[in-house]
């Protein structure tokens, strides 16, 4: 699948110019963390990625999607987790199976490996609880063992504990980095300053549609270059 | 006044002792409103929900007539069935006017737009918030639809009683193809409209209170389903 290549990528709704021309080469390995205040595009630009939203110019491309020449389906080697995740109206097991079964698992294998990842998340004494009853936090887990099931190349995350508490943010990072060290990428946006340095391998800062850095975690925090992250950092950080 | 309390004493009688009669044009009464719902579901439910998740040119004017087509005034549904299947009509060599299956038909026509309708409304707004999260997870439009319809299926379940309601209570479609003959094509509304106009009201009376009783169990079990469901599931 990677590299993945951002080409001047635009992309608006209306009129309103919500990407506008952002180009990086994002490579296999290092955590990829989308930085950027409320409204800078991040989610817009994730959804762009995993080809939910169609860009309006410019192009994606997927270096590594070319089996002998031809492309291969894209989309069933990237899995996506959204800030709210949606909970089928089925048990969790069933909300783990229902991906598998759509990738063309039998009902077996599915079931196997939805078992498997519900226990890596710590959900299998829940299995068979109906997944809209779970908390906040353990349906967030549910959803990244949903995302992780389908054995992703690469997986999106959209401000994945924005709405949870201090507890359920260490479970869901420590999940995230338990994925990462599997082999998938993980591509993520965040607002939060702190999410992104415990996370993050490299940032992507966006402001405003456009793409401002991109450069390892240490060099934005040390020396940010533009002055966009650099107010940013000062203003979610005032202490530093 | 006191005849009309006569009236109800008799009808409770009728009710209580299980009149043949008037158990027999109840009995006649469920089985045709209740075939008519499964046929309107099986064509109108998959309907609704391929407008719902679907994107095609005219989808909008096709919405906007389907909601209208929920007015059908059943006197009219009740004409054109009854043209269609009269001796002279194009499917009149079926020979099933004034029987119970051109009721059936009657009533499908009538209620296949109502399901239709309300099944989109309910699938389209569970739609928009599934949509992102299914098409991530490598659904395709059928594939929505149908987890859709699964996922909002207690919510469609108060559509089809609405269209139970509607059927059960109509009373033009049924008298014009049914003919409203006794035993074979009496249905509680018609024989509530033929028995007032005769001036037997105990009858009436009695098929007025199963009616009106009937109608109002199913909203209470639809309702004590969608919460129970609510609890249980989210």
């Amino acid at each position: 699948m990677l590299p993945l290549e951002l080409d001047q990528l635009t992309f608006s709704a209306g009129n309103a110019a919500i990407i506008r021309g952002i180009s990086a080469r994002i490579e296999a390995g290092p955590r990829t963390v989308i930085l950027g205040p409320n409204g800078a595009g991040k989610s817009v630009l994730m959804r762009l990625c995993h080809g939910l939203l169609t860009p309006t110019g410019g192009r994606i491309v997927w270096h590594g999607a070319m089996n002998g020449g031809k492309s291969v389906d894209v989309r069933r080697h990237q899995a996506m987790v959204f800030q709210r995740p949606v909970m089928l109206r089925r048990s969790a097991l069933a909300n783990v199976m229902y991906g598998l079964k759509l990738a063309g698992k039998s009902r077996n294998q599915s079931g196997l490996r939805a078992m498997d990842v519900l226990e890596v998340v710590g959900l299998a004494q829940h299995a068979a609880r109906p997944a809209r009853v779970l908390s906040g936090g353990e349906q967030q887990r549910l959803a990244l063992a949903r995302a992780w099931a389908l054995g992703p190349d690469v997986l999106f995350l959209d401000e994945p504990t924005a709405n949870l508490d201090p507890a359920s943010t260490q479970d869901i990072e420590n999940i995230i980095n338990a994925i990462h060290a599997s082999g998938t990428k993980i591509i993520m946006t965040t607002h939060n300053l702190g999410q992104a340095r415990r996370l993050g391998d490299e940032i992507l800062f966006i402001s405003n549609g456009r793409l401002m850095e991109h450069t390892p975690i240490d060099k934005f925090f040390r020396q940010p270059a533009s002055s966009e992250a650099a107010a940013f950092i000062k203003g979610e950080m005032p202490w530093q | 006044m006191n005849s009309l309390g006569e009236a109800f004493a008799a009808a409770w009688r009728l009710i209580a002792g299980f009149d043949a009669e008037l158990a027999q044009v109840v009995g006649l009464s469920l089985q045709v409103s209740l075939i008519a719902v499964v046929i309107a579901t099986l064509i109108g439910l998959p309907i609704g929900a391929m407008i719902a998740v679907g994107r095609f040119s005219g989808r909008q004017t096709l919405i906007v007539l389907l909601n209208a087509l929920m007015g059908l005034p059943p006197v009219v549904v009740g004409l054109v069935v009854y043209l269609l299947l009269s001796r002279a009509g194009p499917l009149g060599n079926l020979g099933i006017l004034f029987t119970p299956t051109a009721m059936v038909i009657a009533q499908t026509v009538l209620i296949t737009p109502i399901i239709a309708a309300l099944s989109r409304q309910i699938i389209e707004d569970a739609w928009r918030e599934y949509d992102e999260q299914l098409r991530s997870l490598g659904a395709r439009r059928i594939n929505a639809a149908m987890t859709l319809i699964w996922d909002t299926r207690f919510s469609l379940l108060t559509i089809l009683l609405a269209g139970f309601g509607r059927a059960a209570a109509e009373v033009g479609a049924v008298m014009i193809v049914g003919g409203n003959i006794a035993g074979v094509t009496r249905v509680m509304t018609t024989t509530i409209a033929l028995e007032t106009s005769k001036g037997d009201l105990p009858l009436a009376l009695g098929l007025g209170i199963v009616l009106i009783t009937l109608v109002i169990v199913l909203n209470a079990l639809a309702a004590v389903i969608r919460e129970m469901a609510l609890r249980r599931y989210g």
